[in-house]
């Protein structure tokens, strides 16, 4: 089988500061990675890399390969047909300067769904999977940078799933989301998965452990262990894994 | 006994002292506060002040005599009021009827600043655009450079680059006889106008948070549809003032228009047709007016149409932002 992710010692400097140091990696599909490690070990380049939003960034270099179901992500022609398959959840909510039902419907529309039912399902259904639609159903049309931090950051995930991707990558969705629904939304994620591959990069370790097949630590820009997620959280091979999954990092 | 009070004293002593002054300087602070906080008022009120001056002197210089400490009314009576606002007949030093009608000069100022901003606005919003999104280190710096430079050339030495390069120029390239007109001042004012809108438009370009960038783009937007489905909307105020910025340089311009216009008091009937400006009209015949006199009042009299006109720009564009914010709020 053709791992939906792969990395194939994917270096990454920015300047001269490497935030990626030789990445070996694969994710099946319809899987959940979990990634973990502290700040700047470079969790955010990696996911940065899968939709190639790195390229926009000037300084940055990548080495090595980086395949999406076979494909090296560098030979795609049309990188936004890329970017469309992959939905994206930043630590920040982003409410674009649109109102909340045009920041779902955005995506859809672009890619050909103009039927006002259709549209209206579609987003009702994202609104709901992301936790959000009781909350704003009766105000579609406000501007979507007008919601609270929590509900925005929803937004942005029902963003994410308005286009359907095969790969949905999630930056520490919820620093911003009360214990309570996030606990619904990872109930969320865990059925998505048979329909998607989900990277979670979070800091809340016991989120990996609930949610991840198999569970990432990088420190220092290096990947420092991957393996099944039972096994990172019992047994794992290497001391900096095991001090940080037990909370005696440092 | 005696000495070891002075010991236990002094340094007390010393250190009240030195609180007392500590709380001197604290109660000259917090006495400063309200007049600091009325020097802020006053600099906030000025600017208003300094506005309904200028209109007061203004509208007193068209309207008032002053003779013996009185004001004595002198054009309400003896300007014909309808003449002046429906009149294409220009004509302040004829020596039978005396003539001011300012149709033709508005007419002057509209066709040259409409064309100019049809030619500025989406000149300039493009180059906002691609300086701020499409280009990056030296190329973007350089342009940068260039761009301010051309604002900082001086408007005579616009005008002049009108009379002696544009002019021959689109009598060559359009056979029209003349080529001091509306096509060549709008043209240089257009010029003029690019720069202060490029810089205040990229500005304002520049202060949307690239989080919004990276979201759309993860979204699959491709780089013209973030430029204008998210950086449009949310830079609209200040792409706004951009435009009113170029639009209130294009009409209170005016030694750059007064050599490139052709400065003939008439309707326009096309671009190649010379026009007269409000601005320039002032500018040319203020210095032959004599002072006090009816030609002198009623030049002042333009000026106050001119304030009328820019205010009502400024009135314009508040309602226009003022409907956009209302619109995404319903």
């Amino acid at each position: 089988m053709v791992p939906h992710i792969e990395f194939d010692n994917v270096t990454v400097k920015y300047g001269s500061h490497v935030a990626l140091d030789q990445i070996s990696l694969t994710v099946p599909p319809k899987s959940i990675i979990g990634i973990i490690g502290p700040a700047n070990s470079g969790k955010t380049t990696f996911l940065k890399c899968i939709n190639r939003t790195i390229d926009f960034i000037d300084t940055a270099k990548v080495e090595g390969n980086v395949r999406v179901s076979g494909d090296d992500v560098r030979s795609l022609r049309n990188v936004y047909e890329l970017r469309r398959r992959i939905g994206m959840v930043f630590p920040l909510p982003v409410g674009l300067p649109l109102s909340v039902y045009e920041n779902v419907a955005y995506a859809p529309r672009r890619s050909g769904m103009h039927n006002r039912h259709d549209l209206d399902q579609l987003v009702e259904k994202c609104l709901q999977q992301a936790m959000l639609w009781d909350e704003v159903k009766d105000r579609l049309h406000t501007l979507g940078t007008k919601l609270s931090g929590g509900q925005q950051q929803r937004l942005t995930l029902a963003r994410a799933l308005s286009h359907r991707p095969e790969i949905l990558c999630l930056d520490e969705f919820s620093i911003a989301i009360d214990p309570v629904t996030t606990m619904k939304i990872e109930d969320v994620l865990l059925e998505l998965k048979n329909e998607m591959t989900i990277v979670l990069v979070t800091n809340l370790v016991q989120q990996a452990h609930r949610l991840a097949d198999q569970t990432a630590f990088f420190n220092q820009s290096k990947l420092v262990e991957i393996g099944d997620t039972e096994k990172i959280f019992t047994e794992p091979e290497n001391k900096l894994t095991y001090e940080y999954v037990t909370g005696g990092f440092g | 006994m005696a000495s070891s009070n002075v010991a236990d004293v002094r340094p007390n002593r010393k250190g009240s002292a030195f609180q007392s002054f500590r709380q001197l300087v604290d109660s000259v602070i917090d006495a400063c506060e309200p007049i600091v906080e009325w020097m802020i008022r006053l600099s906030g009120w000025s600017a208003i002040v300094f506005v309904l001056a200028i209109f007061a002197f203004v509208f007193a210089q068209a309207f008032f005599v002053f003779e013996n400490d009185s004001m004595i009314p002198s054009l309400w009576t003896k300007l014909d009021f309808v003449e002046f606002f429906t009149s294409v007949k220009w004509r302040p030093t004829s020596v039978v009827r005396e003539q001011y009608g300012i149709v033709a000069l508005l007419a002057g100022t509209g066709a040259v600043t409409v064309t100019s901003m049809l030619i500025a606005v989406p000149l300039g919003l493009g180059a906002a655009v691609y300086v701020s999104e499409f280009c990056h280190g030296k190329t973007k710096e350089t342009l940068k450079i260039i761009i301010e430079l051309l604002a900082a050339i001086p408007s005579v030495v616009w005008g002049f680059i009108g009379v002696a390069v544009l002019g021959p120029l689109i009598i060559d390239v359009t056979g029209s006889p003349i080529g001091v007109n509306v096509l060549n001042a709008s043209l240089i004012l257009a010029l003029m106008s690019v720069p202060v809108i490029v810089s205040v438009g990229e500005d304002s370009l520049k202060a949307v948070p690239d989080s919004y960038r990276e979201a759309a783009e993860a979204l699959g937007a491709s780089k013209w549809e973030v430029v204008y489905r998210v950086l449009f909307p949310a830079a609209k105020n200040g792409l706004l003032a951009a435009v009113l910025l170029g639009v209130g340089r294009a009409i209170g311009e005016t030694m750059a228009v007064l050599m490139a216009s052709g400065h003939k008091a008439q309707i326009p009937g096309g671009l190649l047709d010379p026009a007269r400006t409000l601005t320039a009209t002032i500018a040319a015949e203020m210095g032959e007016a004599p002072r006090g006199g009816d030609h002198y009042r009623v030049l002042f009299l333009i000026g106050i149409v001119l304030f009328a006109l820019t205010f009502l720009v400024n009135l314009i564009a508040d309602v226009v932002v003022k409907g956009i914010k209302g619109k995404q709020n319903g």
